[in-house]
């Protein structure tokens, strides 16, 4: 056990010294860098005693534990059966087999490390001070002045002339840089014909003034009897892709009510003061846009019983039966209603786009 | 000519000799090599986002490999028959193909995947723990503000990589993404159709989110943790008060080579239990989401733990519309305020809560020693306030599934989350700071009159006393004469003093010898000590 005590560090020793162990140059190096060990001591009372050769021989079980599974990851990774085939098979477990052995390969070594460093190493308490101090009021002038002394140099203050040209000369190649970073990004969302933001797949400006079909997601069109009384299916507009993600805003619920309800949907559309919905209803049937007006999820929850909506992303409910009225979460708009109407082929057509924007809400909405 | 022969013993002091010669290493490398640091496990809680950080990196190179950044539609024809002939985006494909036809390909992705869990959960922890003692404050406020930055570019890389398969899931994420920019006041359809190339989805989203999750954003992450330790190192790390320890020195051991030695084992048994995470426990089950269309969803969508407490907070957020009457009319959507303007205070507030204390507390000082968390109520009170404000959105994040799992009504546990989100932060920090008060009492009292030994004693009037053993000097009556409170901690039990004998050591058989008997820096070293009889 060897315990340095404070103090004995305090004067400088000739490294030369042919008597000096490598530890007392070791300390010579601490005390340049103001560092004292205040305790240095072994685990271990003498040499190779009884404990510290257990601990010896934990540690190198430990490493050789680390040997094995790393092996083992490596044959396993091999030799398993790897590739998916369906049903249960013994190419499940790859993937924990891989975890397992590697994983604990890791720990035993991690912690044939840790027991190295913790229960072999002497432990010790060494002091280092901080020489946190701020540079002096003298260095901080300097520095200081060294600064202005430079901005003096370039005499940008004595010669207006290069201030103007300067800024004149810097701005343009200053927006130069930034702007095709900017403009090629720009994309005006309420240019063209059919701007993006307030048209959907089932404009029939898109369609050469055909009206569009409502379909399935195969594309094969609807009749109403499709569809059973208290019945809902999504549908697309039947036009080339309409049913991808070209055209995410179309996504409609068309839903089959029961008379009855079908009746006090109608009434709640007439009563409604802005009349929008008037009119857009095809016998019982009735279709929303599916996308949620608050964030753009599809409300493709639909409870039957109640004639509710729900958005399972942020819990939005629409009460179908009164224009799909947002009545709890964060929703604030409702659902838009598709104009529903059949064409001379008894298929179900939209009359005509979407009166009120589909999808999330933003600033300038009409 | 006679060929010199190459003394190898000598090669390394050659070699040393020419590294100084070129780059006067010999000093700083001394000082490298003895520099002190001090020690204490929650000093290590950063260290396992540091090393999380390092497998996300090594996972994530094996990832781009194999991964194709395209919204391009093709037909599925791998070998999980779900899906077969399904058409679906390149990304999704090459994401399916990585998880079922590349060897070892689905163990990288949620080695990758819960890499990135335990660095954003390690990241919280880390700055709860730096938080809670004080270590942001002067001078280590801008390794603070480079601290938040880490968890919000984190957070980013986090999204923008689980974006990135093109499944059923991370097309909803990414459709609320770009609902949240048209929330904007102004430049919202702007901002999301120059950041999607158009309408969403559009076809350029995944190839951009690609080069900002695997070169923008690690880019920057890269060298603010290199900020991040260069300045610890620069500092010097903060250290516990005690024995010895001033505010001028760092008490602890020199970084090599013991110091060094545990920081690389502790980097092999975090690695160790990242990947036995990946073998063992499924994480984002792609193929069974399908590909994303924007006419599905399904229920419990959730996002990663830690945006969801975004989710939690738009979920919350009243249907509060506001609509200005002016020319065409305009509208600000409800979601503005928790998504964009929350996510923006919950940021900024915390970067500038140092310097608000310091102003506070008028507090010009630089520290370098913590502050037990009981020693700064206040502080205690508004963290525990934030942490709750946290816990209860991210708890709201997943009311759907609590709903669904406990059979409790959905709007029940919306209005829950509304009311709690108000009233749960409050009452954090009033408990919290009663608690510290009350902590603070008891160090007080045990230093003012001793530890409770346990021992009753009668008196001969026949009233009973505890006997208190005084942690210091007595005066001549034999009352402890009370102690200043150092800041750190107050041995409170007999056991802590080494009056109690201590366990015997040994897993299997006892070790003959007794162990030390610990030490507390109070009592100033272990005293004799006498076996304590039942007072026959």
């Amino acid at each position: 056990m060897t315990a340095v005590h404070h103090g004995e560090a305090g004067t400088p020793v000739d490294v030369n010294d042919p008597h000096l162990t490598r530890f007392d140059i070791v300390k010579e190096g601490l005390r340049r860098d103001d560092i004292e060990i205040v305790t240095y001591e072994s685990h271990f009372h003498g040499q190779n005693s009884k404990a510290e050769r257990r601990i010896v021989r934990n540690i190198a079980f430990l490493l050789l534990l680390s040997g094995l599974f790393t092996a083992a990851f490596l044959v396993f990774y091999i030799v398993w059966p790897w590739e998916f085939e369906l049903g249960h098979t013994r190419s499940d477990y790859y993937t924990p087999i891989l975890g397992i052995t590697l994983g604990l390969g890791l720990l035993s070594l991690g912690f044939a490390i840790l027991a190295w460093a913790k229960k072999l190493l002497p432990h010790e308490l060494s002091i280092q001070q901080r020489h946190g101090d701020p540079s002096s009021d003298d260095e901080r002038l300097i520095t200081g002045q060294t600064m202005m002394y430079v901005a003096d140099e370039l005499g940008v203050a004595r010669r207006p002339l290069l201030k103007g040209a300067i800024a004149i000369g810097a701005a343009p190649l200053g927006l130069a840089v930034a702007a095709p970073l900017v403009g090629g990004l720009i994309k005006d969302p309420h240019k063209g014909p059919n701007p993006m933001m307030t048209t959907t797949g089932f404009s029939s400006d898109a369609n050469g003034g055909k009206l569009v079909r409502l379909t399935r997601e195969d594309g094969s069109p609807i009749r109403p009897e499709d569809v059973s009384a208290g019945g809902q299916m999504t549908v697309y507009p039947g036009i080339p892709h309409g049913a991808t993600n070209k055209y995410a805003d179309s996504p409609t619920l068309l839903i089959h009510l029961r008379a009855d309800d079908a009746a006090e949907t109608r009434k709640n559309a007439e009563a409604d003061k802005n009349g929008r919905n008037v009119g857009s209803m095809w016998g019982n049937y009735v279709a929303y846009s599916k996308i949620c007006t608050h964030a753009g999820c599809p409300a493709s929850l639909y409870e039957q019983q109640t004639n509710r909506l729900l958005c399972p992303c942020h819990q939005s409910q629409f009460n179908i039966k009164d224009n799909a009225q947002p009545i709890f979460g964060p929703a604030t708009r409702r659902l838009p209603m598709l104009p529903l109407t059949v064409d001379e082929e008894g298929f179900f057509v939209a009359a005509e786009d979407y009166k009120d924007v589909v999808g999330p809400d933003f600033w300038e909405r009409p | 000519m006679k060929r010199r022969k190459i003394d190898l013993a000598e090669a390394p002091k050659n070699f040393a000799k020419g590294v100084d010669d070129r780059f006067q290493a010999a000093t700083p490398l001394r000082g490298l090599l003895n520099k002190v640091f001090p020690d204490h496990w929650s000093f290590l809680l950063g260290e396992i986002a540091l090393f999380s950080f390092i497998v996300l990196l090594l996972s994530g190179v094996f990832l781009t490999l194999f991964f194709d950044p395209s919204m391009k539609e093709v037909p599925y024809d791998g070998s999980y028959l779900a899906l077969k002939g399904t058409m679906m985006s390149a990304a999704y494909e090459s994401s399916l193909h990585l998880s079922f036809e590349v060897r070892g390909g689905l163990f990288m992705r949620q080695l990758h995947h819960w890499a990135a869990l335990l660095f954003m959960a390690s990241i919280i922890v880390h700055m709860a723990r730096v938080f809670f003692t004080g270590a942001f404050r002067k001078p280590r406020e801008i390794n603070w503000v480079i601290g938040v930055l880490l968890f919000l570019l984190g957070f980013f890389a986090g999204f923008t990589g689980y974006s990135l398969p093109d499944d059923g899931l991370s097309g909803t994420g990414l459709r609320i993404a770009s609902a949240i920019m048209l929330t904007l006041p102004v430049i919202g359809t702007w901002l999301s159709a120059a950041i999607f190339g158009g309408e969403f989805p559009g076809e350029l989203i995944i190839g951009r989110f690609y080069i900002a999750h695997v070169l923008l954003i690690p880019g920057i992450l890269l060298g603010l943790i290199a900020a991040h330790l260069g300045i610890v190192f620069k500092q010097k790390h903060t250290q516990w008060p005690g024995p010895l320890r001033t505010n001028e020195n760092v008490v602890g051991e020199r970084m090599f080579p013991r110091y060094a030695m545990k920081q690389g084992g502790f980097f092999m048994a975090v690695f160790g239990v990242i990947a036995l995470l990946a073998g063992l426990f499924q994480i984002n089950p792609i193929w069974l989401f399908g590909p994303y269309r924007a006419a599905e969803v399904s229920s419990a969508s959730q996002p990663d733990f830690y945006v969801m407490f975004m989710d939690g907070l738009v979920r919350l957020m009243p249907n509060w519309q506001i609509y200005i009457p002016f020319g065409d009319g305009y509208s600000i959507p409800p979601m503005f305020w928790p998504a964009v303007v929350g996510l923006g205070a919950l940021f900024t507030l915390p970067m500038a809560y140092p310097w608000l204390e310091a102003r506070k507390l008028k507090d010009k000082r630089s520290h370098h020693l913590l502050e037990r968390p009981r020693d700064n109520p206040e502080r205690v009170g508004i963290g525990m306030m934030a942490l709750t404000f946290f816990l209860v959105a991210t708890i709201s994040g997943g009311n759907d599934v609590i709903a669904d799992k406990f059979h409790i009504s959905l709007n029940a546990m919306t209005w829950a989350g509304r009311i709690g989100l108000l009233l749960l932060p409050p009452l954090a920090y009033y408990i919290s700071v009663r608690i510290c008060l009350g902590l603070q009492q008891h160090d007080r009292q045990v230093l003012a009159h001793g530890v409770e030994t346990g021992i009753i004693k009668r008196l001969p009037n026949g009233q009973f006393v505890e006997v208190h053993q005084p942690l210091g000097p007595v005066d001549d009556h034999g009352h402890p004469i009370p102690l200043e409170y150092a800041g750190w901690v107050v041995p409170k039990k007999m056991n802590r003093l080494g009056a109690l004998a201590p366990a015997i050591k040994g897993f299997f058989y006892p070790v003959e010898k007794p162990a030390d008997i610990p030490v507390s820096p109070a009592v100033g070293g272990p005293a004799k000590r006498e076996e304590i009889k039942s007072g026959r």
